[in-house]
């Protein structure tokens, strides 16, 4: 079933035109709660990104979204089925058409690039294999690492790991793609190939992509629709450029960078005077 | 205070619960995730290879040695009584029936336990469980199941080695060193050792033992914290389960088996 977002997203109407459709998430984790009853769509096509700061459940989301782990209330609908109600069976064929890459790469350390990639059409299909060395040396070279196959991961920079990692991802031809912070601790070549990666494939391959990033000025260039969140809600959506014009203080401290704002500067304490008369912390 | 002590109980026992759910339930897919024979055998040859392969050289290391030690603390004893001929059938029923399945299975869970749950427990921490999953590729199957199977069948195979080296090792001193008759050394070992009652009691005691190893080995490494230091308190747990597992259940099967006799 599908659902229509409205601006206050309380009438749910099918909408064809979102892959995923998150309604009313609510999730805890060891009673501090991540989600407060939040709406995301995913539109079909696009690249939509999730920023806000660390440990506010960017990763988490996607978490929810691969099913990894179940709200606690809401719904989670990608392509139409409520992922928390899937059997495992289903679960892991719904996964089939879902890529997500992780912050660390994850790639498998005691095998080659060329198997890494080849892993999930060998584990899928029943492929020959003059056809799964095909297919691995197109996913390759569509990250420009085809030359590369022969190497281990550990071999690896952290920004060629990355896209040995998204080739992996692309193997199956998924119709859903997941980065976990791709930008996270990459030098700016590193950084520029990705976001390039990112949009291109998106655009070539008809895919659908969900970007979480904190990181604001390579989010912004690749993505159609933005939510930032924090505090277990949605801070502020919109396009980039709507985002950039945007009158919310919260919003702005973010895309900014400002060191202090809704934010404060300083972990809420007692008076400072006190603690210095004090002898105890 | 007392509400805050009931409430701690509380907390323990519902932790200990979900323990022992999550290790129900990955045992549950490890017997159900049988690898399968077409595709999973490799697998299952991988780590058959890593889990018992790489264990010989302790397993029979330790066989010798400990069959060696009990030839002679044996031969002093019984050449007081005038009974050294019977070395044999005191080394082979105390190997069969209990060293050889116990101690075997002590090495194991420290060479092969600990292993088994330092690489889960790794694979966990970098995410490649994670990203296994997010493939449409159950772990549980593919990475759980072929180390499961491949430590219950290398435990009754390791413990079978460790029994003949440690008679071997016992002969070369009984026999070879301290001048035992040959004869009497064989001739007494096959009269007293029942291939049911004692080697297949032995065999069973290992089947059982490598069961309850590569399970808390697989569960340690499938649940630890994903930090290092997480991964290294799951390997010491691995290996301080097992041993005590191990003697529990030692008795208790050992008293099942041989109690009535």
């Amino acid at each position: 079933m599908h659902f229509k977002q409205t601006a206050t997203h309380k009438v749910m109407k099918p909408n064809l035109d979102n892959l995923v459709e998150i309604r009313q998430l609510h999730f805890m984790r060891n009673s501090r709660v991540i989600f407060e009853g939040i709406n995301i769509n995913v539109t079909r096509g696009k690249v939509t990104a999730v920023m806000g700061p660390s440990g506010s459940g960017k990763t988490t989301l996607l978490r929810l979204i691969g099913g990894q782990l179940n709200p606690d209330s809401g719904k989670v609908v990608v392509e139409g089925e409520n992922i928390a109600k899937l059997s495992r069976q289903k679960l892991y064929e719904s996964r089939q058409r879902m890529g997500m890459l992780f912050q660390s790469g994850a790639l498998f350390t005691d095998i080659s690039v060329f198997e890494n990639v080849a892993f999930p059409l060998r584990e899928h299909t029943d492929l020959p294999e003059s056809m799964i060395r095909d297919l691995v040396l197109m996913k390759l070279q569509a990250v420009g690492l085809r030359g590369a196959c022969q190497l281990m991961p550990g071999e690896l920079s952290g920004g060629m790991a990355r896209r040995v990692a998204l080739a992996r991802a692309l193997a199956m031809d998924p119709s859903l793609i997941m980065f976990d912070e791709p930008f996270a601790g990459q030098d700016p070549i590193s950084m520029g190939v990705l976001v390039q990666l990112i949009r291109l494939l998106n655009d070539a391959l008809k895919m659908t992509t969900i970007i979480v990033s904190h990181d604001v000025k390579e989010t912004m260039s690749i993505a159609d629709y933005i939510y930032i969140i924090a505090d277990g809600r949605i801070m502020g959506e919109g396009k980039p450029e709507d985002l950039l014009q945007s009158g919310t203080p919260w919003v702005q401290q973010f895309i900014q960078g400002l060191p202090d704002g809704p934010v404060p500067f300083h972990y809420p304490a007692r008076g400072f005077a006190n603690d210095l008369w004090n002898e105890t912390v | 205070m007392l509400i805050k002590r009931i409430q701690l109980l509380g907390r323990i026992g519902l932790a200990f619960l979900g323990d022992i759910g999550r290790a129900t339930l990955i045992l549950y897919h490890a017997l159900v995730g049988k690898p399968d024979w077409v595709h999973g055998f490799g697998r299952l040859i991988q780590q058959l290879y890593s889990v018992g392969v790489l264990s010989l050289v302790i397993i029979i290391l330790s066989g010798l040695f400990i069959g060696m030690v009990l030839a002679l603390q044996g031969y002093t004893i019984l050449v007081k009584f005038g009974a050294e001929h019977a070395l044999g059938q005191l080394i082979s029923l105390s190997l069969v029936r209990e060293l050889g399945p116990v101690v075997s299975a002590l090495l194991f869970a420290g060479r092969a336990g600990s292993a088994l749950t330092a690489e889960i427990g790794l694979m966990k921490t970098t995410e490649q469980l994670s990203s296994m999953e997010m493939m449409g590729i159950d772990p549980l199957r593919r990475i759980i199941a072929p180390r499961f199977w491949a430590g219950q069948i290398s435990m009754p195979l390791l413990a079978l080695i460790f029994n003949c080296v440690a008679i071997l090792g016992g002969y070369t001193v009984g026999v070879e060193w301290l001048g035992v008759d040959t004869g009497a050394f064989w001739a007494n070992m096959q009269s007293a050792v029942d291939f049911y009652a004692d080697v297949m009691n032995g065999v069973i005691k290992s089947v059982v033992f490598g069961t309850v190893i590569t399970w808390i080995a697989v569960y340690q490494g499938n649940d630890c914290t994903p930090t290092s230091e997480g991964i290294g308190r799951a390997t010491t747990r691995t290996v301080v389960y097992s041993s005590l597992a191990i003697l529990g259940l030692d008795f208790f099967l050992t008293a099942v088996m041989f109690g009535e006799t």
